[in-house]
């Protein structure tokens, strides 16, 4: 237990600090896949064929990529080879890149959960909102979309939850989270590796267990019950 | 709903509008296209020398072929282990004895719970300290990782699959089996689970993209899989950027092939089974996003 204490006087700060990098990355990138995603949707759902095909075929490519080739393709090639930096401090720089690189990636995932929500609403919404005149645009604002979300609330907590898990893929853009801190804490003091497993895995379930019981009740409270 | 029932057929005000949304959309796209390709002409990334030398056939044969088999080989060694796991943790979800439940229930969501790479980590660093004392090889303990991490993840994924088949089935299957004497775990290994497996056939073909993308995860514990040959390729010619591309294609096309498969069986299993065969589906009917 000693051995413990001297490692978390060591450590004992940094451990907060890196959960709340994953938790800063989850928050952006859910604001930016979930952005991305509706009007991935919309293009999806959209009359407009050439904006239909460029939906889907963003989602085909993008969900079938590994996240860790999205942010080494980010860090190495467009940062590497191509130069584009987002701010001048280093640690900020890889920050964006990290949230960029979640964004697109659970952008198709966020656009597919919309697409579910948008299944569950009755076909005679949609004729009814034609029916007094609406167009594409003011029907999927005003009588689709808001219907759509709220039936699309499980699957899309589903994907802020696996965003959330994700966040752990920074590390592959040197950003400093949870996943690259276990490790360099394993690497000090392996004697005590399983308890420092635990608590990075116990600190990701106070995370991402809360988000499950909220989506539920969320869903609970605002599907629209037929 | 499909997505057809949104609008009318267009008439000929909404097609006019429908070709200059379509000229708008050309021209996003463009403006968006042409500064990233200028900026990859300016930075040299289009000579046509990077991508051969990306695309050459010893490019292929000493670089993304072993890398791909050893992508193939950890990913298929996981999809059996972790089949087998969520069989078991399946059947223990959903025993008779509510204690067990529980006790795999708490299991199957810790699992879920915790990130892939947190596991990897952990189980490299556990194997390295293992090879000291001489039971597996230093050089294989990243390898061993990602089996690990990728079982025990998308065996509790699995587990999750089989329990949500079990509870889709009509409840009539049950009381079937239970009506010509059957206990609770005969029906459940007879009656159940049988039905349940086809039924989530698609599902788990599903899972296995999950898995095979979630084997690039290897990459950041020094896994030599493709992404990590890819890498080395493209760092010692300068080309970063094409061969992380080429990796990228093949793992699409792969996963598109997966896909298209899965969508095939859901429609000609759905007469094999009382459950529902709706593909591409995770337990929650969205396919759940992993790394």
């Amino acid at each position: 237990m000693e051995s413990l204490s001297t490692l978390m006087e060591q450590y004992g700060t940094q451990v907060p600090a890196a959960f709340w990098t994953n938790i800063r990355l989850a928050l952006l990138a859910t604001l930016g896949s979930f952005a991305l995603g509706v009007l991935l949707a919309l293009c999806r759902i959209s009359p407009v064929a050439s904006l239909r095909a460029l939906g889907t075929g963003y989602v085909h490519v993008v969900r079938n990529t590994p996240l860790t080739i999205l942010m080494l393709l980010g860090v190495l090639a467009v940062w590497g080879q191509l130069k584009i930096t987002f701010a001048p401090d280093f640690h900020l720089n890889f920050f964006i890149y990290a949230v960029i690189a979640l964004s697109l990636y659970h952008a198709a995932f966020m656009c597919e959960a919309i697409r579910s929500g948008v299944n569950t609403v009755p076909l005679g919404q949609a004729e009814a909102a034609r029916a007094i005149g609406l167009g594409f645009l003011p029907a999927a604002r005003l009588v689709i979309l808001p219907q759509a979300l709220r039936g699309a609330i499980t699957p899309l907590g589903n994907t802020v939850i696996a965003l959330t898990k994700n966040t752990t893929v920074a590390a592959a853009a040197s950003v400093a989270e949870a996943s690259g801190l276990m490790k360099t804490m394993i690497e000090f003091r392996p004697d005590v590796m399983v308890a420092i497993f635990l608590t990075f895995a116990i600190g990701f379930c106070l995370i991402v267990i809360p988000i499950g019981l909220l989506t539920t009740w969320a869903s609970d409270k605002w599907a629209v019950a037929r | 709903m499909s997505a057809s029932v949104l609008f009318d057929a267009p008439g000929p005000a909404a097609r006019r509008r429908i070709l200059i949304a379509n000229l708008v959309a050309a021209v996003v796209v463009l403006a968006v296209a042409v500064p990233v390709l200028l900026r990859l002409q300016e930075r040299g990334q289009l000579e046509p020398r990077r991508w051969t030398a990306a695309l050459d056939a010893s490019a292929w044969s000493d670089y993304y072929l072993p890398g791909l088999q050893f992508t193939l080989q950890s990913a298929g060694i996981a999809v059996v282990t972790s089949v087998v796991f969520g069989l078991v943790f399946g059947f223990l979800r959903l025993a008779p004895l509510a204690p067990v439940r529980a006790v795999a229930a708490v299991i199957v969501e810790f699992l879920r719970a915790v990130p892939v790479l947190i596991m990897m980590v952990f189980f490299y660093q556990a194997f390295a300290l293992a090879s000291r004392s001489g039971v597996i090889n230093a050089a294989d303990s990243p390898y061993y990782a990602v089996i690990a991490a990728l079982t025990l993840y998308n065996g509790a994924v699995i587990a999750e699959l089989v329990r949500s088949g079990v509870r889709s089935l009509p409840k009539g299957q049950r009381e079937a089996a239970a009506a010509i004497g059957m206990t609770p775990n005969q029906s459940l290994r007879l009656v159940e689970v049988p039905q349940a497996l086809v039924a989530m056939l698609p599902s788990l073909l599903s899972q296995f993209v999950v898995i095979l993308k979630d084997s690039a995860l290897g990459y950041l514990i020094g896994f030599f899989e493709l992404l990590q040959y890819a890498r080395q390729l493209g760092s010692g010619q300068g080309n970063i950027l094409q061969t992380l591309v080429v990796a990228a294609a093949i793992f699409i096309v792969i996963n598109l092939i997966l896909t298209s498969v899965a969508t095939l069986l859901s429609r000609r299993l759905s007469s094999r089974t009382a459950g529902r065969t709706t593909a591409p589906t995770g337990p929650d009917g969205v396919r759940a996003a992993s790394a």
